[in-house]
């Protein structure tokens, strides 16, 4: 499956290098849809206002409620963008490591390790500093993912998709049932146990921001410094290594980078799936498989996703919100199966 | 294929007897596992804040008043434990139909997404459309249906591939288990307890009312799963090897698909997506009872027993209680794990 996936990729990089005035016309496309979001989400939202309340609450003025309602929602706006830009980043640097269509952090398990380990530090040892629960979270992605790729790379084949999409439903599933195990005793966590079974950015504030951009800064700086190291890798290990690429240094910093960008991302926003999926597939029909390319677009698209999700969840059920987790798995999982029905597989 | 085995001397007798020793074997460890059901059925009887004897347990059982034993165990402690066993026996049964029909331990009806598509559907009919425990109950076998369709819809492509299956499975399941997340997060009025139920189900809270349907699902789907066991193993062979045999392929398929999903949606609705046991007692009873045979008695006894050892050791091996599908859950995954490592191991068919 590996095999032919890579065979369809190859030639798919033959025709969908695409020239670079379209891929500079598709970056200003969507950087002007992010602005377009990004003003959606700060104009819309349960409580409806004016625009005047709008441009007043932006300058900073909460005098009315309208006023502090969209003050409110500056900070959620900006979470909303940096978790987009990690997830889609993460996603894309995830399927050029894996050289499989279906990694994500959702699927393969990682945000829900981060979450797990995040969980279980809150209950049996007292976490509290915000800097610490963003280690914790970004180690327990890191070896949810070690162990994810260990169990589906073991045996004939390698890492095939399928195996490493098992690994990942099995280990989520388990990680969820502990979630469950630690949460459900303590009522008082209540709020929290919702946080961290689905995603969601409507508990955004500046500080707490600020405490995790440092690294999602570092992560989005690796993942873009392992680009070309990517584009050697999707030839395949053989090919790369002969054309001089240090293949597993290349694929241990380009996963390490992914892992503090969806561990940070997770310890801020909760685990939420699909992004990382869709994003770069979208990516790569619009500028072509060349990864210095595809990771910036799918940086940005990831962000106007997460954003447009965000204020989508937030008009559909007025006056209550669905969290943007929720809405990622129900728009995303359609796109999910999309990709799984175009891939060969063996028949029954 | 007989004939030529037999031709060798001694040779015939031998597979005979072999064959008579595993039939034996087999039905040794099929009544183990029901010994073993019925003692944790009656240990489920028995435990509790507080101990009561045997005797009392089979007083009450009988319809005799016993102080105390009387309501404690007729009117919680019995339904639970029922509930427990139907919803294992549904659960087994469903699981190793699905995984032995499409050949791949993991396709289980809980793994491809089908438990999820019942436990959506009532959840939505609970919480948002208020219906009571029948409309829901066939609310949610609809929904099962319909998904199992949907599912099947999606993967067929020049035939259906197990592994487009399972992986649109996961997909689906993905997003219905968000529906139910969603729901159950945002209703105010729904405890966390309850909540659990539908998440990973949950026995607390079983009634009489809710079992006599799934008594009767499982009594007539269960007959007609094990009438068309034989048909089943055969279609193992491929589908032209079995239709020469004498199996009308489609109408078993179709007959044992809808067994098995009308089985989950009434387990589900009565206990919520007991998480894994579907997927587990298959592969538990392959191994008990080895190769060869039907697995579909097996298999829903060690789902009766996994359920209601489970919930044991939710209710009382720890400081607090757990529903069952916590601890099935937390058991069960690193199972999946271990086969998913073992089938690689292998050079399986993943």
């Amino acid at each position: 499956m590996t095999t032919a996936v890579g065979r369809r990729s190859g030639a798919d990089a033959a025709s969908a290098r695409r020239p670079v005035p379209v891929r500079v016309t598709w970056l200003v496309v969507a950087v002007l849809a992010l602005a377009l979001v990004a003003a959606a989400s700060v104009a819309f939202g349960v409580r409806a206002v004016t625009w005047s309340d709008v441009v007043a609450g932006v300058t900073g003025s909460s005098d009315t409620l309208a006023e502090a309602a969209v003050l409110k929602r500056v900070p959620r706006t900006v979470l909303a963008m940096l978790v987009g830009v990690a997830l889609g980043l993460a996603g894309a640097v995830m399927q050029g490591v894996t050289r499989n269509p279906l990694a994500d952090p959702g699927i393969l398990g990682v945000t829900t390790g981060a979450s797990l380990a995040v969980v279980t530090g809150f209950a049996f040892f007292g976490l509290a500093a915000p800097t610490t629960v963003i280690w914790v979270a970004i180690a327990g992605a890191a070896a949810s993912a070690v162990l994810v790729y260990a169990i589906g790379s073991l045996g004939r084949g390698g890492a095939t998709p399928l195996k490493l999409a098992l690994a990942g439903a099995a280990t989520s599933a388990a990680f969820s049932s502990l979630i469950s195990a630690v949460l459900l005793p303590r009522v008082d966590a209540l709020t929290d146990f919702r946080f961290w079974q689905i995603g969601g950015v409507g508990g955004a504030a500046f500080p707490r921001i600020a405490q995790v951009l440092p690294f999602l800064v570092v992560g989005a700086a690796i993942c873009v410094l392992t680009a070309r190291g990517l584009n050697s890798l999707a030839l395949g290990d053989d090919v790369a290594a002969g054309l001089g690429e240090h293949v597993t240094r290349t694929r241990v910093l380009a996963a390490l980078g992914a892992i503090l960008l969806c561990g940070a991302a997770t310890a801020v926003a909760g685990p939420i799936g699909f992004v990382g999926l869709a994003v770069p597939h979208l990516c790569r029909l619009l500028v072509g498989v060349d990864h210095r390319w595809l990771l910036p677009f799918s940086a940005v698209v990831g962000a106007v996703l997460l954003t447009a999700a965000d204020v989508l969840g937030r008009l559909v059920a007025r006056p209550a919100e669905v969290d943007v987790g929720i809405v990622t798995a129900i728009l995303g999982a359609p796109i999910f199966i999309w990709i799984v029905r175009r891939q060969k597989v063996r028949a029954l | 294929m007989t004939g030529v085995v037999a031709s060798a001397p001694g040779l015939g007798r031998r597979v005979a007897t072999g064959r008579r020793r595993r039939a034996l074997r087999r039905r040794g460890i099929a009544a183990a596992l029901a010994a073993l059901v019925l003692v944790l059925f009656a240990v489920s009887l028995m435990v509790g804040d507080t101990f009561y004897t045997p005797s009392e347990v089979l007083r009450t059982v009988l319809g005799q008043t016993v102080p105390g034993a009387s309501f404690t165990v007729g009117e919680l402690r019995l339904p639970r434990a029922s509930m427990g066993a139907l919803a294992g026996l549904a659960f087994g049964a469903a699981g190793v139909a699905f995984q032995t029909m499409l050949r791949n331990p993991l396709a289980a009806p809980d793994v491809i997404g089908i438990s999820s598509g019942a436990s959506a559907a009532a959840v939505v009919s609970i919480v948002l459309l208020g219906f009571d425990e029948a409309a829901t109950s066939l609310v949610a076998i609809v929904a099962a249906l319909l998904t199992a369709a949907l599912i099947y819809l999606l993967a067929y492509r020049d035939g259906v591939a197990g592994t487009r299956l399972i992986l649109i499975g996961i997909g689906v399941s993905a997003m219905l288990e968000s529906v139910v997340s969603y729901v159950l997060l945002h209703a105010a009025t729904w405890d966390l307890q309850t909540a659990m139920r539908w998440l990973t189900g949950s026995l607390n809270g079983a009634t009489w009312d809710q079992l006599l349907p799934l008594a009767l699902a499982v009594l007539v789907l269960g007959l007609v799963l094990l009438s068309r066991e034989h048909d089943l193993g055969l279609l193992q062979l491929g589908d032209e090897s079995a239709a020469g045999l004498g199996v009308r392929v489609e109408r078993t398929r179709i007959v044992v698909i809808v067994a098995a999903v009308l089985l989950i949606a009434f387990a589900t609705s009565a206990a919520g997506p007991i998480a894994f046991v579907a997927f587990l007692s298959g592969p538990i009873a392959a191994r008990l009872v080895g190769g060869g045979g039907g697995l579909m008695m097996p298999s829903a006894l060690v789902g009766a027993a996994l359920v209601l050892g489970a919930d044991l050791i939710g209710q009382f091996a720890f400081g607090n209680r757990y529903p069952v599908g916590v601890v099935t859950g937390v058991l069960g995954a690193p199972y999946l794990v271990y086969l998913l490592v073992r089938t690689n191991r292998a050079g399986g068919s993943l």
